[in-house]
C-alpha cells in the first residue's frame, strides 16, 4: 500500500478500522476530536457502530458493554476526558474484557490547555482506576508509528483480554505526515468463549467484576498479576538510535523522544558520542534495557514533556549506577532540539552526582527556562 | 373403574429464573419483580436472546438469579452499558434492572440520554425510596419528611431538596416509547405490573424506542417496618406522591395486543 499524507488522529482512526474495530463510542475533546469525527463518517459507511456519548463516563461504559459481547471496540479522548474514563477502565480490567483507548494528551492539570503534553504518564502507566491492574501502554513518536501501534493494540487487547492504551499527544494527533496503512482485516465471525451474546443453546454466561469473597478476589488478582508477568516477558518494545558506541544516552518517549533525536544528531555532529533510547511500550516498561544501558554509558539524560513522570521509572532501572539528568517542559510546551542539545552538553561537561535528585537540579535552573519563554514572546 | 388424572400444573418456577435462593431480605419485593420479568421472558420466548444488565445496589447480584446472559455495570452506568451491547447486537433483547440510587442519583445522565436517544432497551426501575444496600440512606426518591440514616430528622426539602419523579421526567423526552409506573404492594397491582413489563419488552422487540417500568417497592428492613406494614406504607405514602399511571405510551405501543 502506498504512503499517503495523514493527520495523526484520522490515521489512528483508520488504523483501528483496518484492525477490525466494530464499534466506537466517544465524546468530543480537543486535541483528539478528529478521531471521533472520522469515525462518525467511516463506521456507518462500513455498517459498523458509531455513537457520540453524553460524556466520557458514558462512552467508556458503552465500550465496556460492547466489549462484553466479544467485538473489537474502542474509544478515544484527551487528558481530562480520560480522567473521567478511569472508573470504566478499572471495571473493564476487573472483568477481563479487551478494549482499546487512545489518549491524545494535552496540558494540565485541570482544564489546562489543548497543547501537546505528556502529563498523563502517571495516570495512564501507573494509575488511574482503583485496584491492582496494569494496562498495556504504547507511545508513538510519529504518525506512522501511531498507525502501527493502534493496529497492534487490538491484537494485544484480544490476546491478553486487557486494556491497551495508545498514549499520543496533541502534536502526534494533529500533525500530518506520510504514512502507510495496514491492509483491511475482515471482521471476526467467531466470538470468544466468554462473550455475552444471548444464551441460545448453551449455559448462561455472566461477566462481572465482582468477587464478593475476598479469597476469590485474591485469586482473581493473582491471575491478573501472572498474566502481567507474561506480558512483561513478551511485550516490551523500544527503539535505539546510535547507542552502539555511545558514552551518553538520552531517554525520551513519544514526541519528546523524537525531538531529542534531532538534538542527539546535532551533538554527534559536534563529536559527542551520544545516542537515544526511546521506550515504545511504557507499560510494560523496558526496565531491563534501561538497566543494561546504565552499565554501558557514563551518563543519562531523561527528556519529557512533563515534570519527570517517566524519570521515576528510569531511576528505578538505573539504580544509581550512573548520573541521571532531567530536562522537562510542562504545561503543553514542547522542547526545541537546541534546549536538549544544551542539556546533553551540560551532562558531558558537568555530570551530576549519581545520587543527586535530577528533578531538584532541573527545577533550580528552571528560572532560566522561564526567562527563555519571555524572550520568545 | 377409570381413573382420570385431574392434576393440573398451575404454578411453577419460570424457566428464566435460575434455581437458586436469593439474598434479599424477607418481605422485600425484589423477588416479585424478578419473577415477573422471568415470566415475561418465558411467555415471549426470548430468554435465549436476552442480555440483562445488573446495577449496583441491593440487586447487584441480579445476574445470579436470571437464567440468561448477564453483565454487571458500574453504579448508575447500566443504561450506557446496555447501549453498548444493544448497538452491536440490535437483534438481542437488552434490559437493565436498576434501583433509585443507581438510576435517579448517580446514573441520572446515563438514563436521561438513553431515553433521549430512544435507545431500544427496557429499564426496570425499582423505586423503594431509600438506599438499601448501604443500609438505609436518603435516596433521590425519599419522600419529604421520611427518616433515613442520612436524614435522621426526616427529609427536609428546604435543605435536602425534593424527591425526583423519574417517569414524569423521562416521559417528556421524544425518544421514550413506553414509560409507566406500577406498584408491587398487592396482588392486583402485581398483575398490572406484569402486564406493563410485558408491554415494555414488546416495545423493545418491535423497535419502538426506550421503555421503562417504574415499580414502587418495599424495603421493610431499612424502613423499619414489618413486611405487611411496608406494603401498606407503599399504598399510603408512596402512591400519592408517585401516581400509578401511563406517562408515555407511543400510539404504536398502545396498539400492541400481546
Amino acid at each position: 500500500m502506498a504512503r499517503e499524507l495523514w493527520e495523526g488522529n484520522q490515521a489512528m482512526a483508520e488504523a483501528a478500522v483496518r484492525a477490525g474495530v466494530e464499534a466506537y463510542f466517544g465524546y468530543p475533546i480537543t486535541p483528539q476530536t478528529e478521531v471521533l469525527e472520522y469515525m462518525s463518517r467511516r463506521l456507518p459507511e462500513l455498517g459498523r457502530t458509531f455513537l457520540q456519548a453524553e460524556s466520557e463516563l458514558a462512552a467508556i461504559n458503552m465500550v465496556y458493554g460492547a466489549a462484553c459481547t466479544g467485538v473489537r471496540v474502542m474509544s478515544s479522548s484527551s487528558s481530562p476526558g480520560v480522567s473521567l474514563m478511569m472508573e470504566g477502565m478499572s471495571y473493564i480490567a476487573g472483568t477481563e474484557v479487551p478494549a482499546v483507548i487512545i489518549d491524545v494528551v494535552r496540558g494540565g492539570p485541570g482544564l489546562g490547555n489543548i497543547a501537546p503534553s505528556q502529563g498523563d504518564y502517571n495516570q495512564i502507566v501507573h494509575g488511574g482506576g482503583h485496584g491492582d491492574y496494569h494496562p498495556i501502554v504504547l507511545a508513538p513518536a510519529s504518525v506512522q508509528e501511531a498507525v502501527d501501534l493502534t493496529f497492534l493494540a487490538f491484537d494485544l487487547a484480544d490476546k491478553y483480554r486487557s486494556i491497551v492504551i495508545v498514549l499520543a499527544d496533541g502534536s502526534i494527533g494533529q500533525m500530518m505526515e506520510p504514512a502507510e496503512m495496514p491492509p483491511m482485516r475482515p471482521l471476526r465471525k467467531e466470538y470468544p468463549s466468554w462473550s455475552v451474546r444471548g444464551a441460545e443453546g448453551r449455559e448462561r454466561r455472566i461477566l462481572s467484576s465482582i468477587y464478593i469473597d475476598p479469597m476469590d478476589e485474591e485469586v482473581m488478582n493473582y491471575r491478573l498479576m501472572c498474566l502481567w508477568t507474561e506480558i512483561e516477558a513478551n511485550e516490551v518494545r523500544y527503539k535505539s538510535y546510535q547507542l552502539d558506541d555511545a558514552e551518553y544516552a538520552v531517554i525520551g518517549f513519544g514526541t519528546a523522544g523524537r525531538v531529542a533525536l534531532s538534538a542527539v544528531r546535532s551533538a554527534r555532529a559536534e563529536g559527542i558520542p551520544v545516542g537515544l533510547f526511546r521506550p515504545v511500550s511504557l507499560s510494560p516498561f523496558p526496565y531491563e534495557q534501561v538497566g543494561a544501558l546504565a552499565e554501558k554509558v557514563k551518563g543519562i539524560l531523561v527528556v519529557e514533556m512533563n515534570a519527570g513522570q517517566m524519570l521515576e521509572d528510569i531511576l528505578r532501572a538505573v539504580k544509581g549506577r550512573v548520573p541521571v539528568g532531567f530536562y522537562g517542559r510542562m504545561g503543553g510546551i514542547m522542547p526545541f532540539p537546541d534546549e536538549i542539545l544544551a542539556e546533553i552538553q551540560r551532562l558531558v561537561r558537568e555530570p551530576q552526582l549519581p545520587n543527586g535528585d535530577p528533578r531538584r537540579i532541573w527545577l533550580q535552573r528552571f528560572e532560566h527556562t522561564l526567562e527563555m519563554n519571555k524572550a520568545h514572546n | 373403574m377409570v381413573v382420570t388424572d385431574t392434576t393440573q400444573l398451575v404454578y411453577q418456577r419460570p424457566e428464566s429464573l435460575a434455581s437458586v435462593p436469593t439474598h434479599y431480605c424477607p418481605g422485600c419485593t425484589h423477588g416479585v419483580a424478578h419473577r415477573l420479568i422471568a415470566e415475561v421472558l418465558d411467555e415471549m420466548d426470548i430468554r435465549e436472546r436476552t442480555i440483562g444488565v445488573a446495577p449496583v445496589g441491593c440487586s447487584v447480584f441480579a445476574y445470579n438469579y436470571f437464567d440468561c446472559d448477564f453483565v454487571e455495570a458500574p453504579h448508575g452506568r447500566a443504561p450506557a452499558m446496555a447501549t453498548g451491547i444493544k448497538r452491536v447486537l440490535p437483534d438481542r433483547v437488552v434490559f437493565t434492572y436498576q434501583g433509585d440510587g443507581d438510576l435517579a442519583s448517580i446514573g441520572m445522565a446515563e438514563i436521561i440520554h438513553a431515553a433521549g436517544r430512544g435507545e431500544n432497551i427496557t429499564v426496570i426501575f425499582i423505586n423503594n425510596a431509600i438506599f438499601g444496600m448501604t443500609g438505609g440512606q436518603m435516596a433521590p426518591t425519599t419522600l419529604p419528611g421520611q427518616k433515613t440514616t442520612s436524614s435522621p430528622s426526616g427529609r427536609d426539602v428546604e435543605q435536602m431538596g425534593f424527591p425526583l419523579r423519574m417517569c414524569e421526567l423521562l416521559s417528556s423526552l421524544d425518544g421514550a416509547g413506553y414509560v409507566v409506573r406500577r406498584s408491587l404492594h398487592d396482588p392486583k397491582n402485581i398483575r398490572l405490573a406484569k402486564k406493563a413489563i410485558r408491554m415494555a419488552f414488546e416495545t423493545q422487540v418491535r423497535g419502538l424506542g426506550f421503555s421503562m417500568v417504574e415499580l414502587l417497592s418495599s424495603c421493610p428492613t431499612n424502613w423499619g417496618l414489618q413486611p405487611i406494614e411496608a406494603l401498606r406504607w407503599i399504598e399510603e405514602h408512596m402512591v400519592p406522591y408517585y401516581p400509578l399511571q401511563d406517562f408515555k405510551v407511543n400510539p404504536e405501543v398502545a396498539a400492541i395486543r400481546p
